[in-house]
């Protein structure tokens, strides 16, 4: 697993706890994910900031304020368009892809 | 019709510090309670503050956030709250019905009295660059490193000096990411001094009198340029300078989640003080329609202590509504709570807050006042 954003030791939260892991898949790529943690923490940790493109611009956006509530980290999960994935946890197999526009 | 369909006393929604609060003060009274959170973890925004609280001990000043919340969690349990979690309520309705969406199945909550503790949300700030991925609310970054312990970045740029800026920016250095510096467009630092220390110690320069002119970069965050602000908050030309960095963090303020009060049908008045347009709300939390109550930052953002205690209000007075507790008796709790919630309102930080709360229930009594007045007359 590419953990290199992952926060291992927390000088107040203490160390992480181990969990199992699994794979999701991002445009074809194969990440290793902490089971149950939200497909956005999956990808940034991985090193991907951009989730989706804009409709009309096809600028890129990623997560904003990753509790649900603005929709900027929208992908495609298991062909579903528009999920929130600052708040979808991942499963095994899991097929995630860069959204453009309304997808 | 087999939608699922549940009748409460009381329907409590968002499971924070304001509705956990009001579900536990309900349930002990009595009161068949059921809280209701979009989320698939109950706690809101509890569990990622790790700072230790402010205020006295009534106020549980020194221990961290998520004790508290986990503290508070046992209390509802305890006091036989049921809580729905992964439960969208998507809309109240003028016949006082509550549209659900409980783990994708539409349901349907007809209850007695409405706690409204739906919370707020980050502001954004409209800047050239500021869509770029990598540009966040200071809480979404907080809520990567402390729930999903993953750092949005490792070069952070944060923008805002109150005390969400000063308390994320140590927070984030805390977990291993590098605080380029704080910038602050007014004149002098926002939260306090004790947490801005905290940050100078380290080294970390805070800029007052400058803002973010652009975010860099092509597809994601390389850097920002600053700027500095003279009269008017007027960006000086030939103060620009660039910084590299990979994280843009907005700790601009929060407004509040209204959205069920608006679709309810409440009365509201504008308040800048407490984030804009807030429901109307008496002493008892109770907005101009009788059947529904408000708490914690949808009334106005405060922060997570005055939430908690207008929670306990809003749990209270529910009750006392539908006879659950002697009014007697819910006037001594309340007049508790009072009491504590004028010390979180006071001094240096709280005093405007204060102002704009009594302004709030000042202008409610007068508006409830005039509607009695006009239908008598």
């Amino acid at each position: 697993m590419d953990d290199s954003m992952r926060i291992q030791n927390h000088p107040i939260l203490g160390p992480l706890e181990p969990t199992a892991t699994v794979t999701i898949y991002f445009d074809g790529r194969p990440i290793q994910a902490r089971k149950g943690e939200p497909i956005a923490a999956a990808l940034i940790n991985a090193g991907i900031k951009a989730f989706r493109r804009t409709p009309k611009r096809h600028e890129p956006r990623g997560i904003f304020c990753a509790i649900g509530r603005c929709t900027d980290c929208m992908m495609i999960v298991n062909g579903k368009p528009n999920t929130r994935t600052c708040i979808t946890p991942v499963e095994e197999g899991m097929v995630v892809k860069t959204q453009d526009g309304l997808a | 019709m087999n939608q699922q369909y549940y009748e409460p006393d009381i329907a409590i929604i968002g499971a924070g510090a304001a509705g956990l609060s009001a579900a536990c003060q309900a349930a002990k009274a009595g009161a068949d309670v059921l809280v209701i959170d979009e989320n698939r973890l109950p706690g809101g925004q509890l569990f990622k503050q790790i700072h230790k609280f402010f205020g006295s001990y009534e106020h549980k000043a020194g221990v961290r956030g998520y004790q508290i919340g986990q503290a508070l969690l046992e209390q509802v349990q305890q006091a036989g709250a049921n809580i729905m979690l992964d439960t969208v309520a998507y809309g109240l309705f003028p016949n006082m019905e509550l549209g659900i969406i409980h783990q994708g199945k539409a349901g349907t909550v007809k209850a007695k009295k409405y706690i409204l503790a739906a919370g707020s949300k980050e502001n954004y700030l409209a800047l050239p660059g500021s869509t770029l991925p990598g540009v966040m609310g200071a809480g979404a970054a907080q809520t990567m490193i402390h729930i999903n312990r993953v750092l949005p970045g490792k070069k952070i740029v944060m923008v805002g000096s109150g005390n969400v800026g000063l308390i994320v920016s140590y927070q984030l250095m805390q977990a291993g990411a590098e605080v380029v510096c704080l910038v602050e467009a007014a004149p002098q630092i926002g939260g306090y001094g004790v947490h801005a220390s905290k940050l100078r110690r380290a080294g970390v320069p805070i800029y007052v009198g400058t803002t973010i002119q652009r975010v860099l970069g092509e597809t994601q965050v390389t850097g920002v340029e600053l700027v500095d602000l003279g009269p008017g908050f007027q960006p000086i030309d030939g103060t620009q300078r660039t910084l590299a960095c990979d994280t843009v963090c907005l700790a601009v303020g929060l407004n509040p989640m209204t959205e069920l009060a608006w679709m309810a049908g409440c009365n509201f008045t504008f308040l800048p003080a407490l984030g804009g347009h807030v429901p109307m709300h008496d002493e008892n939390m109770c907005t101009t329609l009788p059947d529904v109550y408000v708490a914690g930052d949808i009334t106005g953002v405060e922060e997570a202590s005055s939430a908690m205690e207008e929670g306990n209000l809003a749990g209270i007075a529910a009750a006392e509504a539908l006879g659950y507790m002697t009014p007697e008796e819910a006037k001594r709790q309340k007049d508790a709570v009072w009491q504590r919630l004028q010390v979180l309102r006071s001094g240096q930080f709280g005093q405007k807050r204060q102002e704009a709360k009594q302004l709030q229930i000042d202008t409610t009594l007068a508006f409830l006042k005039g509607r009695r007045g006009g239908g008598q007359a």
